[in-house]
């Protein structure tokens, strides 16, 4: 007994903690994921480093409660998001999550402004914080001048931005009305160099200033660097792939 | 709300495709209130095509059988009714006029009908319309002819043409009664009845012209001069049928009773109305056809914007994902997608419906000039909103597979999209 109690107690310092988890796509799956342990502090950033293959999809989704391991438990701010129900892990998502993918993050037939907006749709509290010092829209158009977003393009349609200038439009997206934690999946493989350079700087930036955590996946080592702790995906996960019979 | 706008926004990005599914579905639904026009219209007009005459009086026959004849001159009556017995239908205390009419001649291709100067004062068609003269007048002299529209467009009359009737039906040579040519006297405006297919000759004149002929010669015995005939005595002995118009509408069941059991002669009397869904409820298995065609039109646009969707989505999977990653629920997903079918279904319903109601503020006067077809520019019926909300469901339905796929995919995606 004592030693669930020094457990949850342990949690409750963590921002994310994944124990214990095992996971199987389906039934007759070849491919199995399981994982030990994962914590994640208040406004930490840790940089994992994973190349295609090992598993790092996969994780991300688990932590964004897209999928569900078949055991263990997944605990963002101390709620087990694997003992929620379908909806309020979306809800929980869309609260205290910013996902920033790889490429192709905004959605096409949007303004930019109407995309860095999109989260606020589906979270009471990200619409209501946003709100706190003037309307959403104001915020929204504070965030993109910060990410060096000039103010003629806020309503232009996405296609006209650069890659680099999509990529930090996402970062704007992920973090409007203040998400506790921040996940990027490879946001930096489509830039060049000086783009990325600018692309970590603000996003770092934008994480402290709302003391958000981040989890940044790359294969790219010379990221790492700048971020509180470094991992190997391969030396957390260990993945297995079983010919199926 | 949210799901609607950004169905909307997602369709207005897929602009060109999104059109096109609309106008399809749009099509075919101006083809379906089209049909069903048609199909009311055609019905409309079939049944009016007499009004204001209460019965039809002709030898003992059967409803539909003594309708076609005496309205729609098709085929031909079993016998005739005698002067005597119409005489007396005549002296009826509920009867208010009668109409004699006689069958039997052609003029190329066009049945002759004797009939008296009342038949142009009393048949009525279509919300009891009168005949109307374009041109000239009715009967003045024995030898005067009044042509119906559909023949003066087709051989080309004028008041004062001379034609020949011919005996019977159909060109036998030797069968015209050229001896007593005829003159057009008057021109009738276009009805969408029969009437527009008739040639209308006094009964006098019927009689004049078979003087000397044998029922079953069709050659005659002798001929007589035009001259002649005038001066004999031109009344018929019997006709083929007649209209017969009452005092009152209570009087029409005591006259068609009076009709039916009258002893010297066995006659029918029917209501031209109920002859008249008689018969339409054995052609009207063509409006079922049709009706049936047209919503098979329907399903293939249908079908087609499915198609449309489905194809889109491979590429949409990111833009799944996005909406996943922010929050979205998976039936949100689901609804997306169902929205989009709602959309696309609604616009090309308003459109089609919309285009029909143009098209036929500006066709129908040609289409009820040209076909007699009167097509009523009218609020949507109750039956047409009815197969509108179910075509709207049913899109709603098939949106469905795609919605499912999409679901699907939302889930087997997670937060990567494989591309």
């Amino acid at each position: 007994m004592s030693e669930i109690k020094l457990a949850q107690h342990n949690q409750s310092s963590f921002l994310l903690a994944l124990e214990k988890i095992q996971f199987c796509w389906s039934k007759n799956a070849s491919f199995i994921l399981s994982l030990d342990s994962l914590r994640l502090g208040v406004g930490e950033k840790v940089f994992l480093e994973g190349p295609s293959g090992s598993g790092k999809s996969t994780l991300l989704s688990l932590i964004c409660g897209i999928i569900r391991p078949d055991r263990g438990s997944i605990c963002i701010d101390d709620i087990d998001i694997v003992k929620l129900g379908a909806g309020q892990v979306d809800r929980l998502r869309a609260d205290k999550l910013g996902v920033i993918f790889q490429q192709f993050n905004l959605l096409p037939y949007g303004s930019v402004i109407q995309n860095v907006l999109l989260p606020l749709q589906f979270s009471e509290r990200r619409r209501k914080q946003a709100s706190v010092s003037g309307t959403p829209r104001e915020e929204a158009r504070r965030l993109l001048q910060r990410l060096g977003i000039s103010t003629d393009l806020h309503e232009q349609k996405v296609a006209q931005l650069s890659i680099g200038q999509q990529q930090r439009v996402a970062v704007g997206r992920a973090i409007i009305g203040d998400p506790q934690l921040v996940i990027a999946d490879e946001p930096t493989s489509a830039l060049d160099h000086d783009s990325r350079d600018q692309f970590l700087t603000l996003l770092f930036e934008e994480t402290a200033r709302v003391n958000a955590g981040l989890i940044l996946v790359s294969h790219d080592r010379s990221l790492a660097s700048d971020f509180d702790r470094q991992l190997d995906i391969r030396e957390i996960v260990r993945t297995a792939v079983i010919g199926a019979q | 709300m949210t799901t609607l706008i950004l169905a909307w926004r997602s369709l207005a990005s897929r602009r060109t495709t999104a059109l096109l599914s609309i106008i399809a579905i749009a099509v075919s639904i101006s083809l379906f209130v089209g049909v069903e026009r048609i199909r009311i219209g055609a019905k409309s007009s079939f049944t009016s095509t007499i009004s204001g005459t209460d019965l039809i009086v002709g030898a003992r026959a059967g409803n539909v059988q003594l309708l076609l004849y005496s309205v729609f001159r098709i085929g031909n009556p079993t016998s005739n009714i005698s002067m005597n017995s119409l005489e007396a239908v005549k002296a009826h205390a509920d009867v208010a006029w009668v109409v004699p009419i006689s069958l039997g001649d052609s003029h190329r291709g066009y049945r002759v009908m004797g009939t008296t100067n009342d038949y142009f004062k009393y048949y009525r068609y279509r919300n009891k319309q009168p005949l109307k003269f374009k041109q000239g007048r009715a009967f003045d002299d024995l030898f005067d002819v009044v042509v119906g529209a559909e023949i003066v467009d087709k051989l080309g009359y004028a008041v004062g043409t001379q034609i020949v009737v011919s005996h019977g039906i159909g060109a036998i040579d030797g069968a015209a009664h050229d001896n007593m040519p005829f003159r057009v006297s008057g021109i009738l405006r276009r009805t969408g009845t029969p009437v527009d297919r008739t040639v209308h000759i006094s009964l006098e004149a019927l009689e004049a012209i078979h003087i000397g002929w044998d029922s079953n010669n069709p050659i005659p015995i002798t001929e007589v001069s035009a001259d002649l005939a005038r001066t004999l005595d031109l009344k018929p002995d019997s006709v083929t049928a007649a209209l017969v118009g009452t005092k009152s509408r209570f009087g029409i069941f005591k006259t068609q009773r009076f009709i039916n059991q009258f002893k010297p002669e066995p006659l029918t009397a029917v209501l031209p109305g109920v002859a008249l869904q008689e018969l339409w409820t054995i052609i009207g298995v063509v409006e079922t056809a049709l009706s049936a065609v047209s919503a098979m039109v329907v399903l293939t646009a249908l079908l087609g914007m499915v198609t449309m969707t489905l194809s889109t989505l491979n590429e949409r999977r990111q833009e799944l994902a996005i909406l996943r990653s922010v929050g979205a629920h998976k039936t949100t997903i689901f609804l997306l997608l169902i929205s989009e079918a709602a959309l696309l279904s609604a616009s090309g319903i308003l459109l089609g419906v919309g285009l029909l109601y143009g098209l036929l503020f500006f066709i129908h006067p040609w289409i009820e000039q040209s076909y007699g077809l009167y097509l009523m520019i009218s609020r949507p019926s109750l039956y047409e909103l009815k197969s509108l909300c179910a075509i709207f469901l049913t899109a709603c339905a098939v949106g469905v597979i795609p919605a499912f796929r999409a679901y699907r995919h939302s889930l087997a995606d997670g937060m990567s999209v494989q591309r």
